[in-house]
């Protein structure tokens, strides 16, 4: 099962690196990742979805756990939870297809950040899977390039992910 | 307030953290460490020949006192050498702190002379690392770095420094930091109560479990809370091979070491038990053979400081994440509000056990008839008379290694050393060397094997300089007994390299630095050869003993099987 786990780290060179590392030393997937500084400039936020049975996955955030700069971490697919990726594309849009892309990006309710005359970039934001369904809408026009930030997570309601509770 | 440089800073800091000795080898980016070093007497260096060496005579160090053992490299080189030690007490959990010349701050990223990246390069291998980017940070972070490699779970820690930050002109102020804090890291100690009453349910009415202590008894200092526990309940001990001596050997009680290599009545037992209760161990597969086959009819309890050793390999029906000491003696505490409901079954059993011990009494192997070359197993024997099964033992890792682990009996903790998770060849030497030096007063025998001496044998020259007197054991079977024997087993006895072609004179080696060796060959020759051994305990004396070379390690586990699925020698299996 896909899970994706937020974590707060230290904001410390070698950081990402230890947990990075982390994975491909223990052989676990990382389908994504994302990582930022946060409201308090001594943490790092990083998002990583992944890939495993429940026996993994307790390995991964037991592991994860252990590093000395994680210092906070939380299996977000374990409640309801909110979770956004924000992708920027280039199509091809000439002729037609400048029509077809326009409505496409409207039903979507994506953005065209930028134009000339044969490509659109266009910004989307969603889960992973309205992503998805964009390129796939988008595959017989012709996607040139695609920039994605993985994916950004947080829970519902009042629950935080926070050093302070 | 004191004004140190990064250099005195760290001279001083181990000074106040009550380290005798450090061991290590200079080089252009430590050489302002072995400048403050000099500049002192408290802290001892030990130049070693080889900084591989150093860091396995902190292991060495660390395993028999329990504290962190230090080691000092240069950057690049030095630092890279060090990596095949850091990895060893990574495996088996060893405090060790790895300070780290590295090139100067501005240097850094530029390729340059002798710069390697030793964080980057031992990063799988440390519990953690720290870079240091300013002098002043130095007490604070070496601090920090003695309580990681010393609480929890312990384990190796790499402090990599650039020159920069230890240089002479450059003061700060120094303090010892009394206290390390570390905001992400809060070691257990307490186990959950309710999950050890559970536990202490099961052991109560269990009929046929079993204790299986590791490594982490040892650690945990709670070798006697697990003998307490252990008799009030009349249970059968196991230790892994990292928790040997966490029970005595000499007990009733003791059925030895599981695994692989270990005893026919520990592999019986566990696997026909109803429950296993590990403490401080983490079920390798070296112990559980075939996982999906391994204790088909038990329950697990799995008591261990670090929660990821759980249900790692093996899943655990009740874990208990805290301390050994501090879980062993909760459960000795509810023992007094309840009764004990499985008397009966345990006695049959026991019986069952007894039985199994009876059907190998005897039998492990066939001493050498008058004239036949000795087998390794009886000069084991034979020096653990010698020693009043007193002595430390380190071995090196190969047939040595498993026979000493199964004929030397140790009813003490901390006295077996020897690298068991990543078995690594070279590490007894030094390792025995580390533990000499702390203890003059004891005797410390290596059991080594003319291959893995071989490794490390430089190290006679640091000897000689420190006057450190181990007692070296060779077990010269003339060849890479451990892989010959896998290669018999598995592959029609070709035997591809597993021989050591122009073996040394031993006895010319050993005196090239000052030294006596005694050769034996034959049986009549032993107990003489080895009171001249362990006649003084300042005389480093190699015994060099020809045994015989076709012997062959058993019980051995059956590939892919399940514990009870052995080999018992050449021509017999379970
Ligand atoms: C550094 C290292 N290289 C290779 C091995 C693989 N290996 C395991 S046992 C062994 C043979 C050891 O020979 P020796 O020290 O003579 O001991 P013996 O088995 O003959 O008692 C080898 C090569 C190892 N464990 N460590
Ligand atoms: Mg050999």
């Amino acid at each position: 099962m896909r899970h994706i786990i937020s974590i707060l780290m230290e904001n410390e060179p070698g950081a990402l690196s230890r947990v990075v590392g982390l994975f491909s030393q223990r052989n676990f997937n990382i389908e994504t990742l994302n990582v930022a500084p946060t409201e308090d400039e001594t943490l790092s936020r990083l998002t990583v979805t992944t890939n495993g049975d429940d026996r993994i996955i307790e390995q991964i955030t037991k592991h994860l756990n252990k590093l000395i700069d994680v210092v906070k971490l939380v299996d977000l697919t374990e409640g309801a939870h909110i979770e956004r990726e924000l992708m920027l594309v280039k199509v091809k849009a000439l002729g037609s297809a400048r029509d077809e892309v326009k409505r496409t990006v409207d039903i979507f309710r994506a953005q065209i950040v930028d134009v000339t005359p044969s490509v659109y970039t266009v910004q989307i934001t969603g889960d992973a899977q309205k992503l998805d369904a964009f390129l796939q809408a988008m595959g017989p026009v012709g996607v040139l390039e695609v920039a994605r930030t993985g994916v950004a997570g947080i829970a519902r309601g009042e629950k935080l992910l926070s050093i302070q509770t | 307030m004191e004004l140190l440089s990064g250099a005195d800073m760290i001279a001083r800091f181990l000074k106040d953290e009550g380290v005798e000795y450090i061991y290590g080898y200079p080089g252009g980016a430590a050489l302002h460490i072995y400048d403050a070093l000099f500049r002192q007497e408290e802290v001892k260096h030990i130049l070693v020949r080889h900084e591989q060496a150093a860091t396995h005579m902190a292991d060495g160090y660390a395993r028999a006192s329990g504290r962190p053992g230090v080691v000092l490299v240069t950057s690049g080189p030095g630092a890279t050498n060090a990596v095949t030690g850091i990895a060893t007490a990574y495996m088996d959990s060893i405090p060790m702190v790895v300070i780290c010349g590295q090139v100067a701050s501005h240097l850094i990223g530029e390729d340059a002379f002798q710069e390697t990246d030793i964080v980057g390069v031992t990063r799988p291998i440390v519990k953690h690392s720290f870079s240091i980017r300013h002098p002043s940070e130095i007490p604070e972070v070496m601090r920090k770095a003695f309580y990681l490699a010393a609480t929890g779970r312990p384990g190796p820690v790499v402090i990599d420094i650039p020159k920069d930050m230890t240089a002479p002109t450059e003061r700060y102020e120094y303090v010892y930091p009394k206290k390390a804090k570390i905001r992400s890291y809060n070691p257990v100690t307490r186990g959950h109560t309710g999950q050890i009453r559970k536990a202490v349910d099961m052991l109560l009415k269990a009929q046929r479990p079993v204790l299986f202590a590791g490594g982490g008894v040892i650690t945990g200092r709670a070798s006697e809370a697990l003998t307490d526990l252990a008799r009030r309940l009349d249970i059968p001990v196991i230790t892994s091979l990292m928790g040997i001596g966490a029970y005595p050997q000499n007990d009733r009680q003791s059925l030895g070491w599981p695994g692989m290599h270990g005893s026919y009545e520990s592999n019986m037992a566990m696997h026909e038990s109803d429950l296993v209760v590990g403490i401080g161990v983490r079920f390798d597969d070296r112990v559980t053979n075939n996982v999906s086959k391994f204790c088909p009819g038990a329950r697990i309890v799995h008591i261990d400081v670090d929660p990821s050793s759980i249900s790692k390999t093996v899943r655990a029906d009740v874990p208990i994440v805290g301390a050994a000491d501090s879980v062993l003696n909760e459960m000795l505490g509810m023992l007094s509000e309840r009764e004990q409901e499985n008397r009966e079954a345990l006695d049959e059993w026991w019986r069952r056990i007894d039985g199994w011990r009876g059907e190998r009494q005897g039998k492990l192997y066939e001493p050498a008839a008058p004239g036949e070359p000795l087998k390794p197993q009886q000069v084991i024997e034979a020096v653990h008379r010698a020693t009043n099964g007193d002595a430390y033992v380190v071995t090196d890792v190969g047939q040595h290694q498993m026979f000493a682990a199964q004929y030397y009996k140790f009813n003490r903790p901390n006295h077996w050393i020897s690298s068991s998770g990543l078995g690594t060849m070279g590490y007894g030497f030094p390792a025995a060397m580390g533990i000499k030096l702390s203890y003059p007063e004891e005797q410390v025998v290596l059991f080594t094997g003319e291959g893995s001496f071989q490794m490390m044998m430089q190290e006679l020259s640091t000897c000689k300089q420190f006057g450190i007197a181990v007692k070296i054991i060779n077990l010269n079977n003339a060849s890479l007994g451990m892989v010959r024997q896998w290669q018999d087993l598995n592959y029609k006895s070709r035997h591809a390299h597993s021989y050591v072609e122009s073996m040394p004179d031993f006895e010319k080696l050993l005196a090239a630095y000052g030294f006596r060796a005694i050769t034996v060959s034959n049986e009549e020759d032993l107990p003489a050869a080895l009171d001249a051994t362990f006649r003084s305990k300042d005389e480093l004396v190699f015994l060099d003993v020809h045994v015989d070379p076709y012997e062959h390690v058993y019980p051995m586990q059956v590939p892919q099987g399940a514990m009870r699925d052995m080999l018992l020698s050449k021509t017999e299996r379970t």
